[in-house]
């Protein structure tokens, strides 16, 4: 949010007899006003951070308050405007992550359509927004042979490795040591 | 924002059931418009102390929501009606929620970080179950250390957390949750000493704090939740 588009606040305000004088009356309006406007950054936020995830989190900003309590005129623009300043930060990062993500679906095209001009690359799913450990990458079909007759292939990594481990390598020695 | 979620359907005999509500200083209410304190007694008919283990049934609760939370719902907690306008409130009384989290957050989290809801005691999991059913979160004090009715101000210069020697000393203005004569929480914050519920107290006051956005019907059935868990014989 630009300094421009946020709501201007009417610090004189209106007057109400009999209940409080005008300066009050117009600062309870202009408290109720930024509240309005944190209440609407907040909602940006959760949107851009849920949106985001993994790649854009919700950093702290600020350091952990002393405790709840009613804000004054000057900490709810305090918090307002780092509020605001925190949403302008996650917009460029998630419009930067929206750019990285088309410039990886741009290059998964050319490699699908020209292999061998992309020897080897590898292109993780993850910078094409999706989840998992899946690569994408150009490989040479039927190993050595492929690679001298020029035979290019896109292929897509089947995955995340298993949650035991790769499997365990037969050890001879420990072999000789079992009881037959 | 997406709509809210069909509302909780009251079961039994929660139709008739009506929390009382709390009192609020008049310039807390103005300055803050939407919150409320909801306030019900709850009388422990559960055999076994509060503090100790909980029955099978809300043992079987609370796996039956560990498997339901999972690390989508984490992300996209913050969204949902009820969890998004406790943040704007936390935000509206100087705290940041990405910090000093919101209650439901911080049992989702928990949740992820351990793998699931582990119990903490009687109390704290049917406080707990009430909160993951609702988003509105719910304490409880001691009822026979309250005096009159609960309510929400913002607390005097000197003031003490609690009335008992050991209470410690409060700062000035902070939002606290008061009987007649003391404060006896800060709002979304730790019960004072000697209010705590321990192993043996019977009678209970269930509190639930509601803040603009949140319909009353969530609160009411966030107390109805807790009431009857710990009234079930």
């Amino acid at each position: 949010m630009s300094p421009s588009e946020q709501l201007t606040i009417d610090r004189n305000g209106a007057s109400v007899p009999g209940v409080c004088g005008p300066a009050e009356v117009g600062e309870q309006a202009a408290r109720s006003s930024l509240r309005a406007q944190v209440a609407r950054l907040e909602r940006e936020l959760s949107a851009i951070v849920a949106e985001g995830f993994p790649h854009i989190g919700a950093v702290a900003w600020a350091p952990a308050s002393s405790g709840p309590s009613m804000l004054g005129l000057e900490e709810l623009e305090l918090l307002r405007d780092r509020l605001a300043g925190r949403v302008q930060e996650l917009r460029r990062r998630a419009q930067a992550r929206a750019e990285h993500e088309l410039r990886a679906h741009e290059l998964l095209e050319r490699m699908k359509l020209e292999p061998a001009r992309y020897k080897f690359v590898r292109l993780p799913v993850t910078d094409l927004g999706q989840r998992g450990c899946g690569v994408w990458e150009v490989r040479p079909r039927f190993g050595l042979l492929g690679m001298l007759a020029g035979w290019w292939e896109l292929k897509l990594s089947c995955g995340c490795p298993l949650p035991g481990g790769s499997r365990p390598v037969r050890d001879p020695a420990q072999r000789l040591l079992r009881p037959s | 924002m997406s709509s809210l979620p069909p509302a909780p359907e009251p079961p039994g005999s929660a139709a008739g059931f009506r929390p009382a509500p709390g009192w609020c200083a008049r310039e807390v209410e103005e300055e803050l418009p939407g919150l409320r304190l909801l306030t019900a007694e709850a009388h422990v008919a559960r055999r076994g102390p509060l503090t100790g283990g909980s029955p099978p049934d809300v043992h079987g609760r609370l796996r039956e929501l560990s498997n339901r939370m999972r690390g989508a719902t984490a992300v996209a907690v913050r969204r949902e009606p009820v969890p998004a306008a406790y943040r704007v409130f936390f935000r509206h009384i100087g705290l940041d929620p990405d910090v000093e989290r919101t209650p439901i957050e911080a049992a989702v989290l928990e949740r992820m970080l351990r793998g699931g809801f582990l119990s903490g005691g009687l109390l704290q999991d049917v406080l707990l179950i009430a909160l993951l059913d609702t988003g509105v979160p719910v304490w409880a004090l001691d009822a026979d250390s309250v005096e009159g009715p609960l309510g929400i101000r913002a607390s005097a210069e000197g003031e003490r957390l609690g009335r008992y020697h050991d209470a410690p000393p409060l700062p000035a203005r902070r939002l606290v949750v008061a009987d007649s004569s003391a404060p006896l929480a800060v709002l979304f914050g730790g019960l004072a000493p000697g209010h705590i519920p321990l192993a043996g107290t019977r009678r209970l006051a269930l509190y639930a704090v509601q803040v603009a956005g949140v319909p009353e019907l969530y609160v009411e059935e966030a107390l109805w939740n807790c009431r009857s868990a710990l009234e079930l014989r």
